[in-house]
């Protein structure tokens, strides 16, 4: 099976497991994202430690990075409603923006581990549809509380027809979040490993630079996406 | 153990799942770009605007092509069908 694996040094699919009990965890991408959520706490810390009327220049740049989330946030879901999900929207940007910018700039290769390789957090599906998971519910717990049980009103909306149609966007929403976001992390680093492979001095960087551009791009995506969910559920 | 018609027909199915699914996006992200060029070039105060939605609609284009991406890669590392 594993023939098409000496191409280049490729780990898809081989993780680093940790047992605890029955269960199995990756490890490799749970300490990635340990440090990805240290690096968060890290330049909120930072940011928000010393506050002052006139923001310096951390400060400064940590208060443009709140009003880009906030400007996401404001451009789907309008001036009303706004508030209450930027804190949530934003927790999900940073940490999708974060976790593919450590996956591309950090060498992660220099450290071996006895399977599987450091990466992005995100190239894991699970990582992934967790997130996919926990947009599902927010959207759900947006319409429930906004029109209680009204809410269901929306999966005969304009005709009692398409009823299976509206069902079926629940269970693909969060399929193609997942697959956008995981396809897109695995296919830059594939993308980069199999060139520097053949080649492996100055012809990838290009590539690196589209890859960090790109996983830059899903993260501004998925945060885009998930607030026009919420704000749908919403109207 | 590896049978060899399986291994034959996955990397053939996964070639064929990244070429098709990369002409429909392909299409569509060069008719997107063209008609983005000719609205900068109507309206050259706009292209700030232009260029975001562009980005932004090039990335859901580009989903699509990912899903086959998705769907050969599944068939080269995680193929289901060998045991």
């Amino acid at each position: 099976m594993n023939t098409s694996l000496y191409l280049s040094e490729v780990s898809v699919g081989k993780h680093f497991y940790w047992y605890l009990g029955e269960n199995s965890f990756h490890g490799e991408t749970l300490l990635v994202s340990f440090f990805v959520l240290l690096a968060i706490i890290l330049f909120s810390v930072l940011g928000t430690g010393k506050l002052s009327w006139i923001p310096l220049q951390f400060q400064n740049f940590v208060e443009f990075v709140i009003e880009f989330i906030e400007s996401i946030a404001k451009t789907q879901l309008g001036e009303s409603f706004y508030r209450e999900w930027t804190s949530f929207i934003g927790t999900l940007f940073l940490f999708i923006f974060f976790s593919n910018w450590a996956g591309a700039l950090i060498p992660w290769k220099l450290i071996e581990l006895p399977e599987g390789e450091l990466a992005a957090p995100t190239n894991d599906i699970n990582t992934t549809a967790a997130l996919a998971l926990l947009v599902s519910l927010a959207y759900f717990y947006a319409g429930f509380k906004a029109k209680g049980i009204g809410y269901f009103k929306r999966y005969i909306s304009p005709t009692p027809i398409l009823l299976p149609i509206n069902i079926l966007e629940d269970f693909t929403k969060p399929l193609s979040l997942s697959f956008r976001l995981f396809g897109n992390v695995l296919a830059d680093e594939l993308t980069v490993n199999v060139l520097s492979s053949l080649v492996p001095l100055l012809i990838p960087v290009p590539i690196m630079i589209l890859g960090i551009f790109a996983s830059s791009i899903q993260a501004l995506i998925f945060a885009t996406l998930a607030a026009s969910y919420i704000a749908e559920s919403l109207e | 153990m590896l049978d060899p018609v399986i291994a034959a027909a996955s990397v053939i199915a996964a070639s064929i799942a990244v070429g098709f699914a990369g002409l429909g996006p392909g299409l569509g992200q060069g008719n997107a770009a063209g008609l983005a060029v000719e609205g900068i070039a109507r309206q050259p105060e706009a292209e700030g605007k232009i260029r975001g939605t562009l980005l932004l609609s090039f990335a859901f284009m580009e989903s699509l092509t990912i899903y086959g991406l998705v769907v050969s890669l599944s068939l080269l590392f995680a193929n289901p069908f060998v045991k």
